[in-house]
């Protein structure tokens, strides 16, 4: 028998595997987005998870309004880092250090 | 029941297999490739849970277009992958230690939590999704999906301004000058003699 707990536990093994890979590709930008992408997912997963649980249809709203945002944020992101590569040759995230942050 | 079951095992597993890949495969081509199944194996524990519609909007927004576009980008751009890879050994035991900790913490609390009152109930067997979804949408949450357009609308104008480059020998029209000409700027009457 399937039960909500593990949905959940699985969304957190994947949040927490997101979370590691944005320590280990802490250099490449385009792999920090992919990790942002499957925190994203595990969210997704939890959410989804809830709604048929709780037998609530508002919490796929919710994940179809994240897909949404995270559409657009993933290609304005990518937008951004094609701009900067054409400008720096780069996309080594310690080469960005313009601002001196 | 034993089918559920087996269903989840074995697409969690897959799963979880393919975001650890994700994060340690030191291509980043291999990464996106590895990052669709994941997407692709989420789409059908989410079929599992009767979320038709979103299980197949995942494999088709993020499959079809976020990750080809994720995938455009890595192959458009020319990486020195040994260049990024450097310090990785440093930030393995650290990253390691971080997920494993979290990941820890996050099951103990969910594993203790009951939740026994979440019981999915049944349903019709006319029952669609995809239809209910829509009801919800277009009545309650109207406003939330018109502002999802319009946020859509700006990422569309943003990434398109972003990137696009001016290039010197590129010839177009100013419509603002076209349409500011005035009748002295272009009618010249002048006298001439008559033969």
């Amino acid at each position: 028998m399937i039960t909500l707990t593990h949905f959940l536990v699985l969304g957190a093994i994947l949040f927490s595997l997101s979370i590691a890979g944005i320590f280990l590709n802490r250099k490449n930008i385009i792999l920090l987005l992919m990790a942002i992408e499957l925190m994203l997912l595990a969210v997704n997963m939890n959410f989804v998870a809830f709604s048929y649980y709780l037998d609530d249809l508002a919490g796929q709203v919710f994940v179809f309004f994240i897909l949404t945002v995270a559409a657009a944020e993933a290609a304005i992101g990518l937008a951004i880092l094609v701009v900067l590569y054409r400008n720096r040759s780069t996309i080594n995230v310690q080469d960005i250090d313009n601002l001196k942050g | 029941m034993l089918i559920q079951t087996t269903v989840f095992y074995f697409f969690s597993g897959i799963l979880v297999l393919s975001a650890l890949a994700m994060i340690t495969v030191r291509n980043p081509v291999h990464a996106a490739l590895f990052l669709i199944l994941a997407f692709f194996t989420s789409g059908a524990l989410w079929l599992l849970l009767e979320a038709e519609f979103l299980g197949i909007v995942l494999v088709l927004v993020y499959v079809g277009a976020v990750m080809v576009l994720f995938l455009f980008v890595v192959m458009m751009l020319d990486i020195n992958i040994a260049k990024m890879r450097a310090g990785y050994a440093k930030y393995l035991p650290v990253g390691l230690l971080v997920g494993a900790a979290m990941a820890a913490e996050m099951i103990i609390i969910l594993t203790k939590t009951n939740f026994e009152h979440a019981q999915a109930n049944a349903k019709p067997a006319d029952y669609s999704n995809t239809q209910e979804l829509g009801k919800l949408l277009f009545t309650e949450y109207v406003y939330p999906f018109e502002i999802a357009g319009v946020i859509l609308l700006v990422a569309i104008i943003a990434a398109i301004t972003l990137t696009m480059r001016k290039r010197a020998v590129s010839k177009q029209q100013k419509p603002h000058e076209q349409i500011s000409v005035q009748r002295k700027d272009r009618v010249r009457l002048a006298d001439l003699d008559r033969e």
